[in-house]
């Protein structure tokens, strides 16, 4: 449990990084979970391809929230090449939360990178295939 | 500070979940998602799988003879739990959700008409929320629903107009949330009043309390074996025979026919018409063997003890503040029962943290969602309890939330 809640998490929960939204912006998609209500707001600046901007916002659990805090640090700067290639893993790794025996919590931990995976590729005008979101 | 009616302690020994050799013991306090079983229960069900196999009313042979003979056993103990008249009023289900699926396609099939109205309320589970949306649509019948106050309980003031053209009111005894226990017999008397029917899901209340159908004088009754100490896989309908016998089949299959030609059938009398195929046969005997159990230890004393769990649930609660918890205050119309929230802490976490600590509660929508959105809330956590919780599990739960406070403070 408590590697659940490791500092960085709480930290993150309680000081999130890029709160807020974008006005004007080139993405913005909301995603929630109808299970217990988190939800997610992601808004992207994007220029010659590449994130240049970024910030989120949303009500939720310190998992979803912390995690998309996390994303979001990592988003500045990427190439959308990148976005396309960033996955589970990669989200997993970055927050590392031992997540695999916990199908209800990682939900809440994938929140984030759902919305900027169906972001992303609505903005390219292409359609994602589900199993990239699960 | 509390007198248990029974001794807690040997109800505890008679659970083995209870007794896993573990650290870190579980305060288990999920009871009303589904109970834990004691060892009659689950020897009744081992045992007859190990002596008894075989298809209940098939076999000429001497085995059959002793699974029928325990099955139908099994439905009489269920009758004399709930008085009913007879026990061929009592139908053997999955659980509470198909009884009342059930209820609703072959009662609602055959008796709703386009601008019929099925009143629900706003507490009601989704599992009797959605049959009914589905016959509306099959039927073009409405639904409305009785609106709740901040307390949690039922908004009566204008329960005749909502009445009016009500041929099915659906209701909860005893909601799986608020723990709130509805005024059943007043509203069955004036459901009745203007012509209508009455279902109770009784999935909270039958585990729970004396539910006594001839003194409520309903017309329908569901609940699940699983949340009373029974198996899953087991559930009840129970029905007034002159309805049942009026009502269609739901499912088709075997068991449930007279005669069988390729064009059309004849069906047999209840309770068969409606258990189509082979059933749940042992898992209907192990409910046999709860219902004994509880009978034994008494559903006055059950609900006397949970009715002290309760007060003492919510004092304790009442000592952390920064929780917030929903539905009527202590009184004879709470169940042992709390959801709550957490001023700043999602009930995700909450619920997390409490693992962590030994302590089994629910979070999130709990399958009501109009209840929450009634709420303002998106979910909640809900400690539940039953007659093996005793105050230290509640103790536990409490010093649990201490420990959110401080990772979250
Ligand atoms: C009030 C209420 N109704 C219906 C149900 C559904 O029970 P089951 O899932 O056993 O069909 C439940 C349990 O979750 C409940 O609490």
């Amino acid at each position: 449990m408590s590697d659940m809640y490791r500092d960085l998490i709480l930290e993150h929960h309680r000081y999130p990084h890029n709160f807020g939204t974008l006005d004007p912006h080139d993405v913005s998609q909301e995603e929630h979970n109808p299970l217990c209500g988190d939800r997610i707001r992601l808004d992207l600046r994007i220029v010659d391809n590449k994130i240049t901007e970024v910030a989120f916002s949303g009500k939720g659990c310190a998992v979803s929230q912390a995690a998309a805090s996390m994303l979001t640090d990592e988003l500045i700067g990427m190439d959308l090449d990148q976005v396309r290639q960033y996955g589970k893993a990669e989200l997993l790794d970055l927050i590392g939360l031992p997540l695999d025996k916990n199908p209800v919590r990682l939900k809440c931990a994938l929140l984030s990178l759902k919305a900027l995976k169906v972001g992303v590729y609505r903005y390219l005008g292409q359609n994602i295939t589900t199993d990239e979101l699960d | 500070m509390i007198k248990a009616p029974f001794d807690v302690a040997t109800i505890r020994s008679q659970f083995p979940i209870l007794q896993l050799p573990s650290e870190l013991p579980v305060a288990f306090l999920d009871s009303a998602s589904s109970s834990q079983k004691p060892e009659a229960v689950i020897s009744a069900l081992a045992d007859y799988y190990r002596t008894t196999n075989a298809n209940v009313h098939r076999g000429v042979y001497q085995l059959s003879e002793q699974a029928t003979f325990e099955f139908e056993r099994a439905r009489g103990l269920v009758a004399l739990l709930i008085n009913a008249t007879h026990h061929r009023e009592v139908i053997f289900t999955r659980n509470t959700t198909e009884a009342i699926n059930l209820v609703a396609h072959a009662w609602g099939g055959s008796n709703l008409r386009a601008g019929d109205v099925i009143l629900l309320t706003q507490m009601e589970h989704h599992s009797n929320i959605v049959p009914w949306q589905l016959i509306a649509q099959r039927t073009g019948a409405v639904l409305r629903a009785i609106p709740i106050d901040s307390q949690g309980r039922l908004v009566l003031d204008d329960i005749d107009t909502l009445l009016q053209g009500v041929k099915m009111l659906a209701i909860t005894h005893q909601s799986n949330v608020l723990g709130t226990i509805n005024p059943i017999a007043e509203l069955t008397r004036k459901a009745h009043a203007v012509g209508a029917l009455i279902l109770v899901d009784g999935a909270q209340s039958v585990p729970h309390m004396p539910v006594d159908v001839q003194a409520l004088d309903i017309d329908f009754l569901a609940f699940s074996g699983h949340k009373m100490v029974g198996p899953t896989g087991v559930g009840v309908l129970w029905g007034r025979k002159a309805l049942l016998d009026a009502m269609p089949p739901f499912l088709g299959g075997g068991s449930m026919i007279k005669t069988v030609t390729i064009e059309s059938s004849t069906y047999a009398d209840v309770p068969a018409r409606f258990e189509a195929g082979t059933p749940m046969i042992g898992e209907a005997i192990a409910l046999g063997a709860a219902v004994t159990y509880l009978m034994d230890i008494g559903m006055a004393n059950i609900a006397a003890y949970e009715h002290q769990l309760s007060a003492y649930l919510i004092e304790r609660l009442d000592e952390v503040p920064e929780v917030t918890w929903y539905g009527p205050p202590v009184g004879a119309d709470r169940g042992a029962m709390a959801a709550f929230s957490m001023t700043g802490v999602h009930p995700h976490d909450i619920a997390q943290i409490l693992d962590g600590e030994g302590v089994a509660v629910r979070a999130g929508h709990h399958c009501t969602q109009p209840l929450h959105v009634a709420l303002d809330v998106p979910s909640s956590v809900r400690a539940s309890c039953y007659l093996y919780t005793n105050t230290h599990d509640i103790d536990r739960l409490v010093r649990g939330l201490s420990k959110v406070k401080q990772l979250f403070g």
